[in-house]
């Protein structure tokens, strides 16, 4: 059995929309996340899916600390993340590190690939240079970059390569988890096995744990071991990923799922196209949220918000139809 | 495999029909051995060297390739909008409903572009201009080609907001751009594109931007239009699903030429060349999670090209010809060509190469 390395509580975080200039007003909330529940263990990837506006980057940020939840909480090692201070919450940050979509802006286009390697560990960590350089050398060894290239400049380096820079300065300071916001998007098409193969074998070696934000369902199914699929700021299913696949039952998911474009032309498969578009999260639909957009809704879809319930092997779906 | 959900309501819910035509209607495009180079004062980029391929009525062709390869430079050719004076098509033939539009001046130029042929660009937030609404837009491309009174244009705007199935268009031609959604936007767009009724439409990866369940949507959309109308598309992506998805031929390019150029079904049943094998194989998919094939190394840079294959230095198969000798375009079978040394009747397999150290 693995052990829980991160667990979310009801997590929640609401951003104030606010009018007037001196004498603000809040006139509502953007609900980007509405209490969800998740959790991590040791070694292993958690992928959340789901379209733009949903509130992935969120719960990424939430988990990095870098918003503070308006409810819920996040624990690491069933410790509170809101009470570290000072020593603690260095710790914690070189224990939860993130690798980000575009390796363009994410690098700092001053900075030797050393000083950004080894930026996470000389902040948060004690190390003398020696022990700064073996890292450095050391991490950029095992994403597969050469001792040589830690002097230079981002700006020379390919796109696949500087994602490699940005998953080494992540390794470096020994996480416990890392946060992968869509890791190979803005990578062309053959540089993205590359960078998926290299995150999977590190895992391995490293028993690094992931959360895998992607909106690509098939890079999901490829690295993750639990899969949540969020709508809206909640998560409408969440299962181990082998289960999920075969197996997807809430209707959002379903259709997500079926919009995926095939692997082969003869590929038949049924098109669930829904209708219309992701609606506002500063009023979401009441009830069930993905009702407005769902092919079998029902009357009380719209009235009652359906109790996420366990469907059997940890498989569990927010749905009045189960 | 995916289950299907069961008990859709009406509507809701459409199989998918993925009948590829073949009967499609005569030759509305064809180009012939195009070349569109870069030229500054450190050398040539060869960004196009050498791409031929023909459309017909109502077909849709894909072009694949990574970034870089000479896609949009392609596509950019065709409607002779590339960067002047760095850029010049050096040679070729773009036969456009029988005239080669290569030789045709800027100003007749201006009439071909939007009525024969026109371009959906892959990004909604950046090719609709923010100051102006999306009737003034839409009627822009309207009064350049069509004569009559604003009124009629008014008529002719609405209805090609109607044909992408914008709801409302009435209103929504006082709209600014920031007021619609993403896939909202690009639908504006393909009302541009299709309003003086083209017979080529170049749709250069149009819903990267988009969502997956919007990206369906539009891609449907597509599809629909295209039955009406008869449009020939050709369809610039990296995505093989697109191209499963949408296209009837695929041409794959590789560093400014096009290696392999088949029906979408051979070129899935049979890819013949290297690189599209290598490319196929490194997408992940969702029915298999096995470990995924990675091709190493990067594309060779447009300035500075190998004598050999392009692909040579990335290939698995490659030997000493490779790198020596560009590769003859060879007929696999009707309507499909690769150019590979590997399908020359020379060439031999070596015998368990890698036992040799």
């Amino acid at each position: 059995m693995p052990k829980e390395l991160l667990r979310a509580e009801n997590l929640t975080k609401y951003f104030p929309v606010t009018k007037g200039l001196l004498l603000m007003k809040t006139i509502g909330h953007v609900q980007a996340v509405d209490g969800i529940n998740f959790s991590i263990n040791e070694g292993e990837t958690l992928g959340l899916v789901g379209e733009s506006g949903c509130g992935k980057t969120t719960t990424s940020k939430l988990v990095l600390r870098l918003e503070e939840p308006t409810d819920g909480a996040i624990f690491l090692d069933g410790r509170d993340i809101k009470e570290f201070r000072g020593p603690e919450l260095k710790d914690y940050r070189t224990q939860v590190q993130a690798v980000f979509q575009d390796p363009w802006s994410s690098l700092s286009p001053r900075m030797r690939v050393r000083d950004i390697v080894s930026e996470a560990l000389v902040v948060n960590r004690d190390v003398t240079n020696k022990e700064r350089d073996d890292r450095v050398e050391e991490v950029l060894n095992q994403v597969g970059l050469r001792k040589a290239q830690a002097d230079l400049y981002p700006h020379e380096f390919s796109g696949g390569q500087r994602q490699r820079v940005a998953v080494a300065s992540a390794l470096a300071s020994y996480p416990r988890l890392i946060i992968l916001d869509e890791p190979v998007s803005a990578l062309d098409v053959s540089i993205r096995a590359q960078v998926m193969n290299l995150l999977v074998d590190l895992q391995r070696q490293t028993g690094v744990a992931y959360l895998l934000v992607a909106h690509n369902l098939a890079t999901v199914r490829y690295m993750a071991h639990q899969t949540a699929v969020m709508y809206l700021g909640q998560l409408v299913e969440y299962s181990p990923t082998e289960e999920l696949y075969e197996n997807p039952l809430h209707p959002y998911t379903k259709a997500l799922f079926s919009a995926a474009l095939p692997s082969h032309p003869d590929d038949e498969r049924e098109e669930i196209v829904l209708q219309g578009e992701v609606p506002s999260p500063i009023n979401p639909p009441s009830g069930c949220r993905f009702h407005p957009r769902c092919p079998f809704v029902m009357d009380r879809c719209s009235v009652e918000e359906p109790v996420q319930q366990d469907v059997g092997g940890g498989h569990l779906v927010s749905c009045h139809l189960y | 495999m995916l289950r299907v959900a069961q008990g859709c309501l009406p509507g809701a819910c459409k199989v998918k029909e993925r009948a590829i035509a073949s009967n499609h209607g005569d030759t509305v495009l064809e180009v012939r051995d195009l070349h569109t180079y870069f030229f500054n004062r450190w050398g040539t980029t060869k960004a196009v060297d050498g791409v031929s391929f023909s459309l017909r009525e109502g077909e849709t062709l894909g072009i694949v390739g990574e970034s870089g390869c000479g896609k949009t430079m392609t596509a950019l050719s065709l409607l002779r909008l590339i960067p002047k004076p760095a850029a010049r098509i050096v040679s070729g033939e773009i036969i456009l409903d029988g005239e080669n539009i290569v030789e045709k001046t800027d100003k007749e130029m201006r009439q071909i572009r939007g009525r024969k042929i026109s371009m959906i660009l892959q990004d909604p937030q950046t090719s609709l201009n923010p100051v102006f609404t999306i009737g003034n837009q839409l009627m822009e491309a309207l009064g350049i080609h069509r004569k009559g009174d604003r009124k009629q244009m008014l008529g002719q705007a609405v209805d090609a907001l109607r044909s992408v199935r914008v709801a409302a268009p009435e209103r929504r031609m006082d709209d600014f751009p920031h007021q619609m959604s993403g896939g909202m936007k690009q639908r504006v767009i393909g009302a541009v594109a299709i309003s003086c009724t083209p017979k080529v439409i170049i749709a250069d990866e149009p819903t990267t931007a988009l969502d997956v369940t919007i990206q369906l949507q539009y891609l449907q959309l597509l599809k629909e239009i295209q039955a009406e109308t008869g449009l020939a598309i050709i369809f610039i992506t990296h995505d093989f699903g697109i191209v499963a998805r949408m296209c009837d031929r695929v041409a794959v390019m590789y560093a400014g030429r096009v290696v392999e150029d088949a029906g979408v079904r051979d070129l899935f049943n049979r890819p013949q060349h290297p690189y599209t094998q290598a490319l196929m194989a490194s997408v992940p998919q969702m029915e298999r999670t096995d470990r995924l094939f990675a091709i190493d190394g990067q594309p060779p840079a447009l300035y500075d090209l190998p004598e050999g294959c392009r692909f040579a230095d990335r290939c698995q198969h490659a030997q000493d010809v490779c790198r020596r000798e560009y590769p003859q375009t060879v007929q696999v079978q009707e309507r499909h060509a690769a150019t590979c040394w590997r399908l020359d009747p020379s060439w031999t397999e070596p015998a368990l190469a890698g036992s040799v150290e």
